[in-house]
């Protein structure tokens, strides 16, 4: 197990590798540059060159991805010019956030996801099927952003319930339930979406599992209905949900680009929107190579929780 | 049953949890005397030499100050930290007397060595603080030859050519004094430990999630009566009018125009509206195609109905722009100029006479940018304007960083006309930068439209190393005259700078700077 991992942490750098230097292409090839970004009106092609050389930008593309690339190897990520602070620090605090956001919604979307799943399965083509079906239907066609937009409009503005943006009150504030009241609708509409993937998938996997003969076998023993679905069909379905869980958490870590938006969350999808809109190629570099990282991660613990479940792929 | 009253158990205490998380929040309220403002964008930073946003000197202005400040509701530069000044009779010898008994947030003294060091930092590539840079605006100073400090409260700067701005860019966040042993201190974290003078000094900076600046209670022009502000970045409109509305911010600026009505409306709230130095206008490339004929570029003035435009597309949020001059700089405008009409007839019949009717013209747009306001359904009015008066107009959409990088370089060979708008706080400023012959393209100007007319150069040449204001204003009125008749551009819009506060909020007025000044604000 040990060496599945380190092998599977290791296939990981060149992964990261081959992603810092498509990134550095990409933002390369997007037009408009840091010093028009930063001069705004005032981009004369002397006052572009001017603050081009003052952030080193002057040198050619592969001189400055192998300096980057050497920073980086001695835990130097470079300094964002667009927030003139360590790219490191920036995007450290910033994905602790991002992490409590994503965090929370994984956690919904599970427990709703299995939850709304199973209950589907258990009674298919039922009235309670129907109306989760057509639920998760809503759920997956919603936009986020638009959802999120509504229920601002209705928690915080209308019935002003809830904070509309932000992740602690401005002043005093900054405990647990502080931080809980500002979590739920973004973390609410972050979650809806992959709820629904995974109810529809627990429902297949559970409607699958439930056709076969050992389920048909601990019925025939005696067992409670409740022991079947519980003990033996949803352990066994799980071991299928899992890895689409870890999809998800890839999945919710990309939306709250939008949601982080919409609310103001100080996370890394805002802080990446905002470095891609001033060219801030080092806090790009930064920001994506966690999120990658992370990414990478979540897939591996998902498959090493599967291996755990599924005996059959014990070695 | 005994499982239905479990789940109903179990909800009930979901939902009592879910409440007393919600109870708390009910209250979003700000607190008391500290006001919190609802800002466009996280700063950048909050080093006053290195920034250009005008989001960043909202912050800038409440904890640096200048030599100079603008006088209350005008763009007229009075003293700050200067208590006075004399200029040489050849405009090149500025000498500043200085506040004394000043110190800077950090405790070290304001003297004539700080206000050195910020230009010599700035301006020098030798100076060892350099490297705390970039400094994007230094070119506001490039005609400083040298700064001295005579002694501990006199400072000299030395021009190398009469310039008249000097002064209202010594208004401006780039002219802002910082504390030298701050700067020593932290380097290229000085930006995120900023020391000034100001009324308010800084406290956090919680990446975006607030900058917070405290009472200074030693401030040199009276402690201000809030005990706090509280700047918070939001940078999607809808969210900003949200919290405004849910009580989250006390205080927001830029409105969209959707939503000033709705503010306006409701007796919590107070909107607040200020013409700023902003002209919105189309640059028409002068060089080449049907543009090169002055009566098509007067055709196309005359074929926009600017009326709808402030009034349909940006709903009263701007006014009719007369000519390149804002009504702003009033002492330099000239209020006998008169916006060209709405006259599709007449501008059919100078496109005829100029044998361009029919003609295809390519339109550059920008999707958003600093002042654009609403450039797509802006772009999109004109050209259903100009298609009336027989003028065939291909729109190209770009994004900003790459609208700029198109059109600052000179529209030859790529375009007749593109969108663009500028925020000034000098008259010299924009008319130097985008009119002159010599401002062309390559030569470091702004005139991507190659306008030129040897009496405009002339009269902005001579209103620049004059330092007679009365004598500067009537060569701006000139100017503007001869170029209202030349029509380089099309004159569109005036911006209406506006804000929105709770009806808790008191004391507050916008200025023509576009400048936040917080320090006699209240709030009950």
């Amino acid at each position: 197990m040990s060496t599945y991992i380190l092998k599977r942490l290791l296939f990981a750098v060149p992964v990261l590798l081959g992603l810092s230097v498509i990134v550095f292409l990409i933002m390369a090839m997007i037009p408009g540059d840091p010093a028009t970004a930063i001069l705004g009106s005032y981009a004369t092609p002397e006052n572009v060159a001017r603050v081009n050389k003052q952030l080193g930008l002057d040198k050619s593309l592969v001189e400055q991805y192998f300096i980057w690339l050497g920073n980086m190897l001695h835990g130097d990520f470079g300094r964002s010019y667009s927030l003139n602070r360590p790219v490191i620090d920036e995007v450290l605090e910033r994905f602790g956030a991002t992490l409590i956001l994503a965090g929370t919604s994984l956690l919904l979307c599970s427990i709703f996801g299995l939850l709304a799943g199973v209950f589907s399965a258990v009674r298919q083509f039922g009235w309670g099927d129907r109306i989760i079906t057509f639920l998760v239907l809503i759920g997956i066609s919603l936009p986020s952003f638009w959802l999120g937009l509504l229920l601002i409009l209705g928690f915080a503005v209308q019935w002003k319930l809830l904070p509309a943006s932000g992740m602690f009150a401005i002043y005093g504030g900054g405990d647990l339930p502080d931080l809980l009241r500002h979590l739920l609708l973004p973390s609410v509409t972050l979650a809806v979406v992959a709820t629904g993937v995974v109810a529809r998938l627990t429902r297949a996997a559970m409607l699958e599992v439930l056709r076969q003969d050992y389920i048909r076998t601990a019925r025939a023993k005696g067992l409670s209905e409740r022991r079947v679905i519980y003990r033996h069909a949803f352990k066994a379905a799980l071991v299928n949900v899992i890895p689409v869980i870890g999809i998800q958490a890839g999945f919710v870590l990309g939306g709250a680009v939008y949601i982080e938006t919409v609310f103001q969350w100080p996370g890394i999808g805002r802080m990446l929107v905002q470095a891609i809109a001033t060219r801030d190629l080092l806090l790009v570099q930064g920001g994506v190579l966690v999120v990658a990282a992370s990414y990478v991660l979540f897939n591996l613990l998902a498959d090493v929780v599967q291996h755990k479940l599924d005996p059959r792929l014990k070695s | 049953m005994k499982r239905l009253s479990k789940f109903v158990a179990a909800a009930a205490l979901g939902a009592s949890v879910a409440l007393s998380v919600a109870s708390g929040a009910a209250l979003a309220q700000t607190p008391p005397n500290v006001l919190v403002v609802g800002q466009i964008a996280e700063p950048k930073s909050l080093d006053p030499q290195t920034v250009t946003a005008l989001n960043d000197s909202r912050i800038l202005m409440n904890i640096y100050d200048g030599l100079v400040r603008y006088k209350d509701g005008t763009l007229q530069p009075v003293p700050a930290l200067a208590k006075s000044w004399t200029i040489s009779d050849d405009g090149l010898v500025y000498t500043f007397k200085l506040r004394d008994g000043v110190k800077f947030h950090d405790g070290s003294p304001f003297n004539a060595e700080a206000v050195k060091f910020t230009f010599d930092r700035m301006l020098d590539e030798k100076h060892p603080y350099h490297n705390t840079g970039p400094f994007p605006l230094s070119f506001y100073f490039s005609a400083v030859d040298k700064v001295v400090a005579k002694d501990d409260l006199t400072v000299e700067f030395t021009l190398k050519e009469p310039y008249a701005p000097f002064m209202s860019n010594l208004a401006q966040p780039t002219g802002l004094i910082v504390s030298p042993e701050a700067v020593k201190q932290y380097g290229k974290d000085f930006g995120r430990h900023p020391s000034g003078t100001g009324a308010f000094k800084f406290a956090e900076w919680e990446s975006n999630a607030k900058v917070v600046a405290v009472r200074n209670d030693d401030y040199w022009g009276g402690a201000p009566k809030l005990e706090a502000v509280v700047f918070r970045p939001i940078t999607d409109a809808n969210t900003r009018v949200a919290e405004m509305l849910s009580g989250g911010i006390d205080m927001m600026v830029e409105v969209p125009p959707d939503n000033v009505a709705t503010f306006a409306s409701d007796a919590g709230y107070k909107v607040q509206e200020q013409a700023g130095p902003h002209v919105w206008f189309l640059i028409l490339n002068a060089k080449e195609g049907p543009m090169a004929d002055k009566r098509v570029r007067q055709a196309v003035n005359y074929a926009i109905d600017k009326k709808a435009l402030v009034s349909n597309v940006l709903q009263g949020t701007a006014e009719v722009a007369a000519g390149p001059t804002p009504p702003a700089f009033s002492w330099a405008y000239n209020d006998s100029l008169q916006p060209y009409p709405y006259d599709p007839e007449k501008a059919k019949m100078l496109i005829k006479e100029a044998g361009q009717d029919g003609a295809d013209l390519t339109f550059y747009v920008t999707e958003g940018g600093s002042g654009m306001l609403d450039p797509i359904p802006m772009g999109a009015a004109i050209q259903a304007d100009l298609a009336k008066v027989g003028l065939n107009v291909k729109i190209e959409t770009y994004e900003w960083n790459t609208f700029l990088g198109k059109v600052n370089p000179g529209l030859e060979g790529k375009a007749d006309m593109a969108e663009m708008a500028w925020m000034t706080t000098d008259p010299d400023t924009l008319p130097y930068l985008a009119l002159r012959s010599a401002a062309w393209p390559g030569k470091g100007g702004f005139n991507s439209g190659y306008y030129s007319n040897p009496k405009v150069d002339e009269l902005l040449e001579k209103a620049r190393s004059s330092t007679d204001q009365k004598e500067r204003a009537r060569l701006y009125k000139e100017m503007q005259e001869i170029v209202r008749d030349d029509a380089p551009w099309a004159f569109i819009a005036n911006w209406k700078q506006n804000a929105v506060t709770s009806a808790r909020v008191g004391g507050f007025s916008l200025q023509p700077s576009f400048f936040l000044i917080l320090q006699d604000v209240t709030k009950s």
